[in-house]
This record gives structure tokens, C-alpha cells and sequence, in this order.
């Protein structure tokens, strides 16, 4: 579905991604883990181009992104969702108004139906109260919530989350995980969740990449992960009190 | 596409190299300039949208109306420096009666769009500046771009229209009160009634100097939202950039209005 290869990125005189290749099979949920400034935000740019390799090639569907018209960027964008780091929500506007807005500027629904669905994802993401606030009124979990109901509202093929649990309390956090595995089962999502959160990582991942100083330096199932001899995945292990000897024994997915 | 790749050069080595970077960087900001003024005129033609039409009402609202307050103090006090200035030095000659002529035509060709842009440029640039700034650090304009929603179209559009049409109304505005003001001068300072104060003014100013002043007006709100929200855009690293772009759009806005400004008066009263 999204494929890297050997694609090569530097920010700021800094070599942030270094050759990295992998690819996303469709229908699973791909899962980046790594340090803070690993370049996990920056990897899943690329996938939308909002950034571009400095080499390499970034890949959706089979059709490289590179170096696409504008037109043709926009039906490649127009196949994702994106929730980012710290929601994005328009600052003038309502957290549904901000939700109905992908409905309301590019398709045909009616002004019932859009706020129909707006409802039924503010349910969703359990802020069905909160629709009239203004994203400055709320809360960093909860904006991050209504990013996600935004970012799924046109129901995308591909989803990308930037950091969806983070910043969240315990429960609320395993709710949104409960909301991505949905997605992937009832819906046949492609997911693609950046995370430091590797509980998270470890249940709702079907693949776990661990990203080290601008190269992958484990791309594996959560079982195998755990199991890692590799000293920064086992620091990055040790440092979450997650064990080999965990529960993560669990069925393998898809 | 609106976000752009962040850039990186390594230090300049020594002066020259610093001095033909700043002039590279001159050259390519007045071109990305230009790019997004084509692209926001082009987006013009979706003004009559719900969505547009409402927006640019709005921005008309906070462009116009809330800095009418501002825009009055300064105007009347422009126009009574320039009655008592003039009145001052016409009083050698007996010939106070001449500050109508001299208010109206300066106000109306100069210092009424001259006034209007700067104080815009302060109030109102920087805070679009300010805005899309914001917008841009915490990735909206991103957002908005994998949403496919241009933010030309979106955010630029319904200001530029908005500053086009508040530009020269507000410059009108400010003419009439500098007028008042120098009236007022005139009648309590130099002794210069006011029948006769509007009749020497409207004897020596011409409808010519209205226009340009309006031609003016209009450019000023073109240079001030798109210098605005070029700087807003090209915003990076956090807070720290919102700052420098909002001073940065103050200080480029005031420059191009001086600039232009005078060529504008050059190349319609000089031939
Ligand atoms: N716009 C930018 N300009 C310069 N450097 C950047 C930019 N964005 C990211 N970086 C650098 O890239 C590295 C990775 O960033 P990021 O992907 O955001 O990290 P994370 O893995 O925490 O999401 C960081 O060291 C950061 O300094
Ligand atoms: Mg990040």
C-alpha cells in the first residue's frame, strides 16, 4: 500500500531519515515507535508529501508520489486521514463545525446528513458533548480526539496517526486503541500509528517498526518485538517495564 | 502548495557571502510574493461562495471597523499638524486661508492612504501575520492542504477581498476627518472661517487627487494582506516565528507602501 524506498531525508543539516525502506500492506496497522526526534512525524509526512525524500522513493497504491501533478497529489491525499501531533483544529471554529468541514467543502451532502455524521463521530470519539466548544476550549486529549473523528470523517482508506494516545489519560488512551483496531476490522483501514506509547504499540500493532538514529532498526510482530536482541529496542523495552515475559503472546495478525 | 519544504544553509562564510544571500533571498521572497498575489486573484472568482462571501464580511468587520477608532485619532490630529503647520507658515504672507487647499489636496493624495496603510499595516497585517503564523506551526495549514482544501483560496482570498474594498474607504474616511481637523485648527488657531476653509479646498484640490488617492488606498490593502500572509505562511519554529513574521510583515508592508507610494504619485503627476 505505502512503500518506502531507501528514501533518504535531511532537516536542518541533520540526516533525519538515512535509506529507509519498508512497506505497509493494506489492511494492517503499521506501527513506528522510537525516541523523541527519531523522525517519526517527518516518516509519515512523506507519505502525503508534505515533505519529499531528498532521495528515494515514497510509493501509495504502486504509483510513486514524488514527483505527482498537484491534481493527481490531491486523489492520492484524498484516499488518507490524518491526525496530527497536536490535532490541527482551526482555532475560529467549532470542534463540529472543524469536523464537518472536509464534508462540507468537497462533497455533495446535505446539511442534514453532514451534521448527522458529524454526531454520530463526535459519539465516536466520545465528545458528544463538546461540539459547540471552540478547540481552544477544550482539553490536548480531547482536541486530539476530535482531530482523529476529523481525520476519519470521509472514511479513508489509509489512516495516519501522529501520536493518537499521548498526552491522553490511561483509559482514554485504550479507547482510541480500541477505535483504530475498529477501523481495521469492521472497515479494512489501513492504519499508520506513530507512537512512544509501546502498550499501545504492542496491542493494536500488526507490525512494529523501531526507528533509531535515522535508520529501522527492527521491523517485526509484536510478539518477535519484545523478543528483540537489539540493545536499543530492549532499552526502549526496559525503559517502559515491558518484558519478554509479557502477555504479548497473543494471536497473530493479519 | 502553501507548506513548503524547511530549508537549510549552512552559515555564511564572510560578509560578501551574507550580503549575496540577503539579496538572493530579496529577490526570491518578492517572487514567491507575486506567485501567491496571481494565485489569490485567480482564487477571486469563488468570492461569491457561501462560505466566501461570509468570510469576506467578516474580515471586513475586523479589517475596517475595529480599527475605526485608531484610524480617527490619527487622522484628525494628520490633518491639524498640517493646518498649523502650513497655517503657520502662510500666516507670514496673510495667506492662512490657503491651508484649505493645502489640507485637502496632501490629505487626499498622500497622507490619507499613506495614514490608512500604515496603521493597517500595524493593525491589521500583523495580526493575519500573527494568525496564519499560528496556523502554520501548529500544522492547520497542513491540515488544510491534506484535506484538499487550498488555503489560497481559503484564507487568502476573503482577506485580500476584504482589504481591497476596506483599503480606500477607510483612506476616504481618513481624508474627510484630517479635513475636519484641519478645519478645526483653522477656525480656532488661524482665525480662518470655516465656509471659507472647505471653499479654498475644494477650489485647489482636483478629482484627480481623489482617484489616485484611492488607487492608492487599493494597492496598500493588496501589499498589506499579501506581504501578510506570505510572512504568516512561510512561519517556522513555534512562537518564536510567529513573533518574527509578524514584525517582519510590519516592516515590509511599511517599506512597499513608502515605495510605491511614490511612484505612484511619480508616475501620475510627474511627466
Ligand atoms: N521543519 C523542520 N526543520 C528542521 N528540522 C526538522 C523539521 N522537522 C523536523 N526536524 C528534525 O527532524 C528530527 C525528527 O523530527 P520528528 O520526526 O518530528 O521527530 P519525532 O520522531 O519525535 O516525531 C528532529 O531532530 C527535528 O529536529
Ligand atoms: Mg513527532
Amino acid at each position: 500500500m505505502i512503500r518506502f524506498d531507501q528514501v533518504t531525508k535531511v532537516l536542518g543539516g541533520r540526516t533525519v531519515l538515512d535509506r529507509i525502506s519498508f512497506e505497509v500492506k493494506k489492511g494492517e496497522t503499521f506501527v513506528i515507535v522510537g525516541p523523541s526526534g527519531a523522525g517519526k512525524s517527518v516518516s509519515l509526512k512523506h507519505m502525503v508529501r508534505l515533505l519529499t525524500p531528498d532521495s528515494g522513493d515514497v510509493s501509495v497504491g504502486g504509483a510513486s508520489i514524488v514527483n505527482t501533478s498537484r491534481a493527481e497529489l490531491e486523489q492520492v491525499r484524498n484516499r488518507f486521514g490524518y491526525l496530527f501531533q497536536g490535532g490541527a483544529m482551526l482555532a475560529w471554529m467549532t470542534v463540529a463545525e472543524n469536523i464537518a468541514l472536509p464534508l462540507i467543502e468537497k462533497t455533495t451532502l446535505t446539511n442534514d446528513e453532514i451534521s448527522d455524521k458529524v454526531a454520530a463521530s463526535l459519539a465516536m470519539v466520545g465528545l458528544e458533548k463538546d461540539g459547540e466548544k471552540y478547540p481552544d476550549e477544550i482539553s490536548g486529549g480531547m482536541r486530539k480526539r476530535a482531530g482523529l473523528a476529523r481525520a476519519i470523517i470521509r472514511d479513508p482508506e489509509i489512516v495516519l496517526y501522529d501520536e493518537p494516545t499521548s498526552g491522553l489519560d490511561p483509559v482514554t488512551s485504550r479507547t482510541i486503541d480500541k477505535l483504530i483496531d475498529e477501523l481495521r476490522e469492521k472497515l479494512g483501514v489501513t492504519s499508520v500509528v506513530v507512537t512512544h506509547d509501546l502498550h499501545s504499540a504492542l496491542s493494536i500493532g500488526s507490525r512494529i517498526a523501531m526507528l533509531f538514529g535515522g535508520k529501522i532498526v527492527e521491523l517485526s510482530d509484536p510478539a518477535t518485538f519484545v523478543k528483540s536482541e537489539q540493545e536499543d529496542v530492549q532499552g526502549f523495552l526496559e525503559a517502559q517495564y515491558i518484558t519478554k515475559a509479557g502477555s504479548w503472546e497473543r494471536k497473530q495478525r493479519a | 502548495m502553501i507548506t513548503r519544504e524547511p530549508e537549510y544553509y549552512p552559515p555564511p562564510r564572510n560578509f560578501a557571502g551574507r550580503l549575496g544571500r540577503h539579496l538572493l533571498f530579496f529577490c526570491r521572497e518578492l517572487g514567491q510574493g507575486g506567485l501567491l498575489l496571481a494565485d489569490a486573484v485567480w482564487n477571486v472568482r469563488y468570492v461569491f461562495t457561501k462560505r466566501a462571501r461570509r468570510e469576506v464580511v467578516n474580515q471586513m468587520y475586523v479589517a475596517g471597523i475595529k480599527s475605526l477608532g485608531v484610524v480617527t485619532v490619527v487622522a484628525v490630529f494628520t490633518g491639524m499638524i498640517l493646518a498649523l503647520q502650513t497655517g503657520l507658515a502662510l500666516r507670514d504672507y496673510n495667506q492662512e486661508v490657503y491651508i484649505g487647499g493645502a489640507v485637502m489636496v496632501s490629505m487626499l493624495r498622500e497622507m490619507g492612504p499613506f495614514m490608512t496603510g500604515l496603521i493597517l499595516a500595524a493593525c491589521v497585517g500583523s495580526a493575519i501575520a500573527a494568525q496564519l503564523g499560528t496556523m502554520a506551526v501548529s500544522e492547520e495549514i497542513a491540515a488544510l492542504e491534506i484535506m484538499s482544501i487550498d488555503p489560497v483560496r481559503f484564507l487568502v482570498m476573503p482577506r485580500l477581498v476584504a482589504m481591497a474594498i476596506m483599503t480606500p474607504l477607510l483612506s476616504f474616511y481618513t481624508c474627510m476627518m484630517g479635513v475636519l481637523g484641519g478645519g478645526i485648527v483653522g477656525a480656532t488657531q488661524l482665525g480662518v472661517a470655516w465656509a471659507a476653509y472647505i471653499d479654498n479646498g475644494t477650489r485647489n484640490a482636483e478629482i484627480k487627487d481623489l482617484y489616485v488617492g484611492l488607487l492608492k488606498a487599493f494597492l496598500f490593502g493588496v501589499i498589506i494582506t499579501i506581504v501578510a500572509c506570505h510572512e504568516g505562511f512561510a512561519t517556522e519554529q513555534g512562537a518564536v516565528g510567529v513573533g518574527q513574521s509578524t514584525r517582519r510583515s510590519v516592516i515590509v508592508s511599511f517599506l512597499l507602501i513608502l515605495v510605491v507610494g511614490y511612484f505612484v504619485t511619480r508616475l501620475l503627476y510627474v511627466s
